[in-house]
């Protein structure tokens, strides 16, 4: 019934490599080896935190347990993201044979891909595409025939939770419990899925590392900038021509972004989803890598006839509805950061109770527990320091 | 409830737990399906998937009511959700959602009376470059118009 069109708007590196390949060389290598060419290729976590993924790797082959965990993160949740989904309904089996090749490196047999719930019209694909990868021996026993190499993927369902999306929330998710972020550490690589040794990682990291190994990690490390390593999907959308995914390398200015996907005259870029920072137009020169504006892949861009406080009171809705509620500065903040929005709306908010809520914000940023209330005060920001004017007069500058 | 419900219930949930296991990592996925077959948790399938899983009733509440696509309020047999989030506002979600509750004669968060619909707001559902989008239970619509609600409803009232 999903009516979806794949809009998919330049050419996708890794789509190049055929299925099968990058696993079958990488169990050639030994998992050390194999975790060399991962941190030498200087990939680094694609679903935006960036930490890089060969580290992960070789923290978590070398922590002890009887049994491992290979975790794909599918739980796309930050607004304007959708690369996850696309890469999934075009190019599934390279994201498992990243996966098994995780498994590879660090001594686990079993995969788990937590899909979104809003991603369930996926789900058959994604078995049926399984069973095909066991028929065709690249998952199962002897994996890609490597004597004593077994591995198996199992699709667990998410219900509709942004937080999820962090890794600790997605482990007690997985774990049968409320979705609320652990305390760290311990980290997921020494106790993550039912207290073992654990790699996350998101669809997008997995993807690409087929292609690391057939074209070698010195060609991924020569793209990109020095410490933002490669090639990356973003999600487009908003007020742009050519809405949809497309593979840049990092390091592209949101100039020659907006150029690219018709979004020329654009009045902000919120780059990151709501988690993340808005570009105002004066500093399009900005690059987009993990040391200047970091992404995930979200691109939403507004255009100059948009109202910066809806753009914000969209965000904040989102936020307070999102919060778990564990911790209070996320819980608490993000109603209170909302609620100003409301009362700019109105008209009716003073200078110092806005400078309050910076001062709020930044509190948030520092004491909320995860992620999310660590970083859903960062659009507010921005948008106060960016568009003040706009924010107290209600006008578009 | 009639004892008979109760024990169909009890039925059913005894059958989920041995395709879905007794561990704790299997009640997410037993209240899903509980949800797909029943349209709802309610208190009683919460207390019986409890004493199942060896697991008080509380922790199956508070896993119940904290994600969005569990829940244990009543819904009806489509669930129509539509996305509010950025992407889909700018590409005009509120048109949608006034055609919506004008031809649904509800508002959001509530249930038709003959049981067949409710509406929500989802925040975003990942198809940010052709919205408005939707999801009814399980499928995706893309570039909703408010001219299509219409014909979106009639298709789910008499499916072809």
């Amino acid at each position: 019934m999903a009516i979806i069109k794949e809009s998919i708007r330049n050419q996708i590196t890794f789509s190049q490599i055929p299925f099968g390949e990058g696993l079958k060389k990488g169990v050639q290598l030994t998992p050390e080896e194999l975790i060399k060419v991962v941190r030498d290729s200087n990939i680094r976590g694609r679903g935006g935190a960036g930490f890089p993924t060969g580290m992960k790797w070789s923290f978590t082959a070398a922590a002890k347990g009887d049994k491992k965990y290979v975790v794909c993160n599918a739980d796309e949740g930050e607004p304007g993201t959708f690369k996850d989904r696309v890469i999934f309904s075009n190019w599934a089996k390279l994201v498992f044979e990243g996966m098994a090749l995780a498994g590879y490196a660090i001594g686990a047999d079993e995969g788990i891909i937590y899909l979104r719930g809003e991603y369930t019209f996926l789900r058959n694909q994604l078995e049926k595409e399984l069973e095909e990868e066991r028929a065709a021996g690249l998952l199962g026993q002897n994996v890609a025939g490597k004597e004593g190499f077994s591995f198996d993927i199992h699709v667990h369902m998410g219900s509709g939770a942004y937080v999820c999306g962090e890794e600790t929330a997605l482990l007690e998710a997985l774990e049968g419990h409320r979705g609320e972020a652990r305390n760290r550490p311990p980290f997921p690589a020494t106790c993550g899925y039912l207290g073992k040794p654990t790699v996350v990682n998101n669809v997008e990291t997995f993807a690409w590392i087929a292609s690391i190994l057939v074209k070698g990690a010195d060609w991924f490390k020569g793209l990109g900038t020095e410490k933002s390593a490669g090639l990356k999907l973003f999600s487009v959308s908003g007020d742009v021509e050519r809405p949809g995914v497309y593979e840049f390398p990092f390091g592209i200015t949101v100039e020659q972004l907006l150029k690219e996907v018709g979004g020329e005259g654009a009045k902000a870029v919120q780059i990151g989803g709501a988690s993340g920072h808005c570009v105002p137009a004066s500093n399009f020169s900005r690059a987009i890598a993990y040391e200047d504006v970091a992404t995930g892949g979200s691109i939403m861009v507004i255009g100059p006839q948009r109202s910066m406080l809806d753009v914000l009171e969209n965000f904040m809705e989102f936020f307070a509805d999102e919060s778990c509620g564990q911790c209070v500065p996320c819980r608490i903040g993000n109603s209170k950061l909302l609620e100003g929005v409301r009362m700019l709306q109105e008209g009716e908010c003073t200078s110092k109770y806005l400078n309050e809520l910076c001062k709020l914000a930044e509190t948030m940023q520092i004491a909320s527990k995860c992620g999310l209330g660590q970083s859903s005060p960062t659009a507010f920001l921005d948008i106060v320091k960016y568009f003040r004017r706009e924010l107290f007069s209600g006008q578009a500058f | 409830m009639l004892i008979i419900q109760h024990k169909k219930t009890i039925d059913l949930i005894k059958d989920l737990a041995e395709k879905h296991g007794r561990q704790r990592n299997a009640l997410i996925p037993i209240l899903q399906d509980i949800r797909d077959k029943c349209g709802q948790i309610s208190d009683f399938a919460m207390q019986a998937v409890a004493e199942e899983l060896k697991i008080e009733p509380t922790e199956v509440y508070g896993v119940a009511t904290f994600y969005a696509f569990l829940g244990v309020q009543p819904r009806g047999r489509y669930v129509i959700r539509l996305c509010r989030t950025l992407s889909c506002d700018m590409a005009g979600k509120d048109d949608v959602a006034r055609q919506l509750e004008n031809d649904l004669g509800i508002t959001f968060g509530e249930t038709t009376k003959d049981g067949l619909f409710t509406l929500e707001w989802a925040n975003c559902m990942g198809v940010c470059d052709q919205g408005p989008a939707l999801l009814v239970n399980e499928d995706l619509y893309t570039q909703v118009t408010p001219e299509k609600v219409g014909e979106i409803l009639d298709s789910l009232r008499c499916p072809a």
